[in-house]
């Protein structure tokens, strides 16, 4: 992006940048999540979106429980084998492009739970893209994670279908 | 008119006096071993006859290496009454032999039972005669292992990722 200087295009006022620079300012700055909360990580994850934290601030607070309006899937809670294909399904309903956060011990590794039931860490079966430690973890590291999110639209992109 | 529990429990014994082998009390908790043949028969009394209306939970033991016959299942209820000492519980245990791991519904007298009975059905593989819908509760329906059994290994995922990948190639119904 740059800001145009030259009087004879009309002086300052007008920037000037490329499709992709402005979709992609516009994706990382209106993140909608859909919550996948399955257990005491998503109580915390209410808390950062309620009055106190406020994701809303960095422009991630509508969030759908509806996986065909989002593009932000936060996973937080135990993951059993017999959930892990609806939690599949709900990600394959996402429309393009669409980022995963894994939040708490359980989503990152299983937690507590090494048991015949439970999933060690859900990229066994969905591409994650930022894992938050923590059992649960503090609000202001799903706050970081969302800005890593961020960080990461800024500078991979995705491309414009 | 204060009952009592030892009261209602010795007129339990003596009704039952055939079908109880066993009784053993802890700390105000008493516990009744009652044969298998007649368990259904004594549970239709218990509720009718004894008023234990509530049942609280069912579930068994499995006692591998440890003891004959393996399992064991464990039922506890409850009777309400005006008074506090009038409020009962009883556990009732039922042996179940090795060659048969199998013992009647209870289901048709409370109808609670019938998730807890697929609960045990799931876990321990402990069938139910004459349960309306005798499916796994928890673990998916292709599920082969009963987990709480005490050989099996707890930390063994197979089956379930068997289950799990089976459910993304078919997909839902």
């Amino acid at each position: 992006m740059a800001v145009n200087m030259n009087s004879n295009l009309g002086g300052d006022g007008f920037l000037t940048t490329t499709i992709n620079n402005v979709a992609n300012w516009g994706r990382k700055n209106s993140l909608w999540p859909m919550p996948f909360g399955t257990a005491c990580c998503a109580i915390e994850m209410m808390g950062v979106f309620a009055s106190r934290y406020d994701l809303s601030r960095f422009g991630a607070e509508a969030v759908r429980f509806s996986p065909r309006q989002a593009d932000l899937m936060i996973v937080s809670g135990t993951i059993t084998y017999k959930l892990a294909s609806v939690c599949r399904r709900i990600y394959d309903q996402m429309p393009n492009p669409k980022w995963v956060i894994a939040m708490g011990s359980c989503t990152c590794g299983g937690g507590p739970f090494d048991s015949y039931a439970v999933v060690q860490g859900i990229d066994e079966f969905l591409p994650v893209d930022v894992y938050v430690g923590g059992c649960p973890p503090r609000p202001e590291a799903l706050i970081d994670a969302v800005i890593k999110i961020q960080k990461k639209i800024e500078i991979e992109g995705a491309p414009i279908v | 008119m204060s009952i009592g529990s030892e009261s209602i429990i010795d007129s339990i014994k003596s009704r039952f006096d055939s079908s109880i082998y066993e009784s053993d009390s802890f700390r105000d908790e008493s516990t009744l071993f009652v044969k298998k043949d007649s368990f259904l028969q004594f549970c239709r009394s218990l509720k009718q006859d004894f008023k234990f209306t509530y049942l609280i939970d069912i579930t068994a033991v499995d006692y591998l290496d440890i003891r004959v016959p393996r399992y064991e299942m464990v039922y506890l209820f409850h009777r309400f009454g005006h008074d506090y000492d009038e409020n009962i519980r009883i556990r009732i245990k039922v042996e179940l032999e090795d060659s048969d791991i199998t013992i009647d519904s209870i289901t048709p007298i409370w109808s609670g039972a019938n998730w807890l009975e697929r609960e045990v059905l799931d876990m321990f593989g402990i069938e139910f005669r004459g349960h309306p819908d005798p499916r796994r509760i928890l673990m998916p329906e292709d599920y082969k292992p009963h987990p709480l059994r005490k050989d099996f290994d707890v930390r063994n995922r197979q089956p379930s990722k068997e289950s799990f990948e089976k459910e993304l190639k078919e997909g839902f119904e």
